[in-house]
């Protein structure tokens, strides 16, 4: 059984906090396939399109006919946990610091045998799921897990050091004026995070759901105008020190292309919030989480940036909108490279159409705040670093990963 | 266990023909050292040379077996040693290093490509560079298993380790009774780095590496190096050079790739050949030099190698006395397990003490009417099992 | 000073350089600190929003510039306590010299007249100041004189900082301002340079509803007058007696600016000895 995490207690001054160090970051490049798919919150392996072989560890030929032709898709998870070790020593700076690490071989059900990290709650012998996460360095590790899951588990150390659950973390949500951000930090309230700080821009100006939010449990209304630098960083110099996980809900979205002479004011405003919004909040609270990326139950965990799908594509009736959205997902490629040394994880929701009053004419599905409060909760507590939430999104990414040209025209029909 | 030797094809393999192998050298190991592989190797081939009687270039075939001469490989080491061998060879496979490369050089002194062989593993070993050596090791425990608690060889061991005691009920005990069996043995051979006793009690409650791997059942990484040589039985007899004669080899990669985790090696395939070339049964071995960097995969040569059934390791080291003076002496210089891994060297320790056991040249407690001795080799976790395995017959005048 | 002629102007510069150094005229600073947490107009999202003053810091002694420090800065023509020009409003968009750059230096320092209505606002947040209001006053303190800024106190720059000063409620912003009577008024039969308030806008919060709506800025741009906004430190003018000095950025074609407000007015004892 997993023995239940406690909150941590409060923080010896008097002690150094533990530097990050990283589990072995090196990959071949079919490595990285494996990471791509757990980036996803996927499971997949090599399958030989000529043979069916699935293969593992990740290579360039098949090993059982030769042929070059693999391709990383999902497989059948199922597998017999066949041995065990609890590593008690380890020459790697990553793993000394957390012996002791329990590892197993297991024979999947798909063929290969696997050696994985073990779940505290796996049997040996006995059945497990396997599944695919990201370790601190951002690549691709194999877990396996009980083959029936309960929340409990996901206290497992293990899982956590896999994962960024919110529970007993400090989470900022950057913008609490507006209903993704007020559904967020209630959702991460409900997930166990110790305290919300809820970032507000102008105080000045009534919003609605304001009395709802501050009634949520461990909310705390902090000013934060993401186009303000100076606010940005007064913010992290009073949280800076104890903000675990960042989720950037602000999105500033308005209707119109590029050519139009009305645009670039707004475009600009759209920017401020939307791409330099993000780096303001990086540059500020950046340094500061990777400094405290193994500090604990409660250590730095993740930036969560929750953008819309046009990142990928341009949908040229919120033109400018898609472009802030493509920089802002250049810059979180950049970012979760500069957080990666710190083990703070980059995690993108990238969403359909928001159900809300700048979207009216844009024709349905449309995602509710709550579907992407969800999404936020589930990446964290899974460790998925790229999801997408509602039909919209899905279908977009699909597109994307078919061909990025194509997709470009669909859109601009 | 019945060996699957794979069909041979029409080509049978023909025996060898007086090839002799002689002069067995062991540089002494230490723990660290700053010296080189090329200052390890080139002190080898010094005492090998000085103690054939023959000059460096003499030498016109040359073996090299190191993981630490990066950038460098056994081509660089000719300019670096001053020597010209016409025949060349450069064998990456860790503890099957000494058995291939006697294999090779046996099959290219019988063609006369060369004339006499020095064999060589020898590895530096400075106070980070097993480390270093670990991250490097190959793709696949790159991309699979030391992100994986990076518990290095001792993780991947501690698996199968434990699927075995699983699987064939060996426990602990038996494994301890290797280990310290090995340490009577390394208490007579000056070398051995570990010089004090071990008692079953100390192996028991030695600290825990990686259940069910203690700290007992781990090799010491150290820095050495081992050579011989390998000539014709005529050359052998003008330089009055005690020697063994090569009676048969097997060296099999990557067997049994189906199971699920590695139960046997790939001995299992080829012992059959391997007795039959030689003519000799398992009852036939007076010595047997293992391949032990963990005890688990000497209980599985035990095997593979046909001296009992498979799943039967437990009883048979339960059965016997694994010291040289015992029923059945093995790694009768301590293995590795006591004597030290010298990195490839580690691979050459088995041979070379046998050669010195058959040709009455022991350093250690010499085994009485040792004349035929069968040394396997075995290396190279490239992902979660051994890849590389082999096995070699020699037979001496004894003492 | 010679009795009997009217001074010449190095006299009156002399004097009045000597009244500063000496004490005798104050200088009241009636500008709010320009800072990225000043409150801007809020206007419909659709429409083009007012950017806030923005500060980025270039350098300071470090690596961006070892030996010195400096700012990039950003903001609205409207961001602050600023001016607006004419051309600011429809109303004026055809006037000449009605953009920043092209107002004549004279009108920028005049006299300045303050209306205290700072109780009435108090009470009713939507105070408006109507025709009946001013000749009220000017009947209590004289006729308003041609040429001056009338400067409308309200003591609403005290509520800055809080939701107060914008006072957002559903239906928009609520703060006192003008009438157009009262505007109509100053603008046509007392001929002011300019009108200052200390709320966002020279307009009430809710002058949108008014007709015509926003009738401060209706009126007096489409006069070719001046409008001051969100000044502080009214409270320390006379009534009469001050001298404004309000001079906005050199803009080419700039609707307003941000600018330094200040009044000259005789020392406090003086005023209250007088």
């Amino acid at each position: 059984m997993t023995h239940p995490l406690g909150p941590p207690p409060k923080k010896d001054p008097q002690r150094v906090t533990r530097p990050p160090e990283l589990p072995p970051v090196q990959r071949s490049r079919a490595a990285l396939g494996l990471t791509a798919a757990a980036a996803r919150g996927f499971f997949a392996l090599q399958v030989c399109d000529e043979c069916g072989t699935v293969a593992y560890p990740p290579r360039d030929a098949c090993g059982k006919c030769l042929s070059p032709h693999l391709r990383f898709q999902p497989v059948a998870d199922g597998g017999e946990v066949i041995a065990e070790t609890v590593i008690r020593t380890s020459t790697d700076l990553y793993f000394r610091e957390r012996t002791p690490w329990r590892v197993g071989m297991v024979k999947m059900d798909c063929g290969p045998s696997i050696v994985a990290h073990l779940h505290g709650d796996v049997a040996v012998p006995g059945r497990c799921r396997m599944v695919a996460k990201l370790d601190k360095g951002g690549n691709a590790v194999l877990v396996a897990r009980p083959e029936r899951w309960s929340e409990a588990m996901a206290d497992d150390p293990e899982w956590r050091e896999l994962t960024a659950h919110p529970k007993f973390r400090r989470v900022l949500v950057t913008s609490g004026r507006e209903p993704v951000g007020q559904a967020v930090a209630a959702a991460l309230s409900k997930a166990g995070a110790s305290i919300v700080f809820v970032g507000i821009a102008e105080p000045w100006k009534p919003f609605a759901g304001e009395a709802q939010l501050k009634a949520i449990p461990n909310v705390q209304i902090m000013p934060l105008d993401l186009t303000d630098t100076s606010s940005v960083t007064e913010l992290a110099g009073e949280i800076g020190g104890k903000t675990d996980i960042i989720v950037n809900t602000a999105d500033h979205v308005r209707p119109g292309g590029v050519v139009g002479a009305d645009s670039l004011v707004t475009a600009r405003e759209a920017f401020e919030v939307n791409v330099f919004g993000l780096q303001r909040l990086a540059q500020a609270f950046g340094a500061g989480m990777r400094a405290r990326g193994a500090d604990g139950v409660n250590s730095a965990a993740a930036i969560v940036d929750v953008l819309p799908v046009q990142a990928l594509a341009n949908a040229p009736d919120f033109g400018f909108y898609s472009a802030s959205a493509a920089a802002r997902h250049s810059l979180l490629q950049c970012l979760r490279a500069e957080m990666r040394p710190g083990g703070v994880r980059v995690m993108s929701v990238f969403t359909g159409p928001v159900e809300d009053e700048w979207r009216q004419n844009v024709p349905p599905p449309k995602v509710a705040p709550a579907q992407i409060a969800k999404a936020v909760v589930t990446a964290l507590a899974e460790g998925i670093e790229e999801s997408f939430v509602g039909d919209i999104a899905k279908d977009v990414a699909a597109r994307f990963a078919a061909d990025p040209k194509v997709l470009e025209r669909e859109l601009g029909q | 266990m019945a060996a699957a030797t794979t069909p041979s094809r029409g080509n049978p393999r023909r025996p060898y023909r007086d090839v002799a192998v002689a002069v067995p050298v062991s540089i002494p190991y230490v723990r660290y050292s700053t010296d080189t592989a090329h200052a390890w190797i080139a002190r080898a081939l010094k005492e090998l040379t000085q103690r054939a009687g023959i000059r460096p270039t003499d030498l016109d075939g040359l073996s090299v077996s190191s993981f630490t001469l990066a950038p460098d490989t056994a081509v660089g080491l000719t300019q670096h040693l001053g020597l010209s061998p016409r025949w060349l060879d450069n064998i990456p496979m860790g503890g099957a290093s000494a058995v291939v490369a006697l294999r090779r050089a046996a099959r290219a002194v019988e063609a006369g490509d060369a004339s006499i062989v020095a064999c060589v593993g020898g590895d530096a070993n400075e106070v980070d560079s097993f480390r270093k050596l670990l991250s490097s090791f190959s793709r696949f425990a790159q991309d699979a298993s030391y992100p994986y608690g990076y518990g290095g060889p001792n993780g991947s061991f501690a698996l199968l380790t434990d699927h075995y005691m699983r699987t064939y009920g060996a426990t602990r005990e038996d494994f301890g009774k290797i280990c310290v069996a090995q340490r009577d043995n390394a208490l007579t051979y000056p070398q051995a780095i570990m010089q004090r006793p071990l008692t079953l009690d100390a192996y028991m409650n030695a600290r825990p590496i990686a259940d069910p791997i203690h700290l007992f059942d781990c090799v010491m990484p150290c820095a050495g190096a081992e050579a011989f040589l390998v000539t014709t039985a005529d050359i052998a007899r003008d330089l009055a050079l005690k020697h063994a004669t090569l009676l048969s080899t097997i060296e099999r990669h990557n067997a049994f790739p189906d199971d699920p985790i590695q139960m046997r090696g790939g001995w299992a395939m080829d012992v059959g050949e391997l007795y039959a070339m030689a003519g000799v049964k398992p009852d036939d071995i007076d010595v047997l030099e293992t391949y032990d960097d963990y005890p688990v995969i000497v209980m599985m040569q035990f095997e593979d190698l046909g001296f009992c059934g498979k799943g039967e390791g437990p009883d048979f080291v339960r059965a016997h006395d694994l010291t040289n003076g015992g029923s059945f002496p093995q790694n009768t210089s301590g293995g590795q397990l006591s004597a030290g891994q010298a990195g490839a060297a580690g691979g050459y320790l088995g041979l070379v003490e046998a050669l010195r056991q058959v040709t009455g040249q022991s350093l250690s407690k010499q085994v009485e009417g040792a004349r035929m001795a069968l040394v396997s080799g075995f290396g190279m976790i490239n992902y979660d099992r051994g890849l590389c395995s082999g096995a070699a017959i020699l037979r001496g005048n004894g003492a | 000073m010679t009795t009997g002629v009217a001074p010449s102007g190095a006299e009156l510069l002399q004097a009045l350089a000597a009244g500063i150094v000496s004490g005798g005229v104050e200088i009241v600073d009636l500008t709010h600190t320009l800072s990225p947490d000043f409150p801007v107009m809020v206007l419909p999202p659709e429409f083009g929003q007012c950017q806030p003053f923005r500060i980025e810091e270039v350098s300071r002694y470090d690596r961006r510039g070892p030996g010195w420090y400096w700012n990039n800065i950003s903001m609205s023509e409207h961001a602050g306590t600023h001016f607006d020009a004419p051309a600011h409003w429809i109303s004026g968009r055809n006037l000449p010299q009605g953009t920043v750059d092209a107002i004549p230096l004279e009108k920028l320092a005049r006299p300045a007249v303050v209306l205290d209505f700072s109780r009435e606002s108090a009470e009713d947040a939507d105070f408006l100041l109507t025709r009946a209001h001013l000749e009220a006053w000017e009947d209590a303190n004289g006729a308003i004189e041609e040429g001056a800024w009338v400067l409308f106190r309200t003591d609403w720059s005290k509520h800055l900082g809080s939701a107060r000063y914008l006072n957002l409620r559903e239906d928009g912003p609520h703060s006192p301002g003008p009438a157009p009577d009262a505007m109509e008024f100053l603008v046509k039969e007392r001929a002011i340079t300019g009108f200052g308030t200390e709320t966002i806008g020279t307009d009430a919060g809710q002058g949108s509803h008014l007709s015509p709506p926003y009738p401060a800025h209706f009126i007096l741009h489409g006069n070719g007058r001046y409008g001051l906004q969100c000044l502080t430190g009214l409270d320390r003018l006379p009534t009469r007696g001050a001298v404004l000095f309000a001079a906005p950025l050199k803009i080419r074609n700039g609707s307003g600016s941000p600018l330094r407000v200040f009044a000259l007015v005789p020392r406090h004892e003086e005023r209250t000895s007088a």
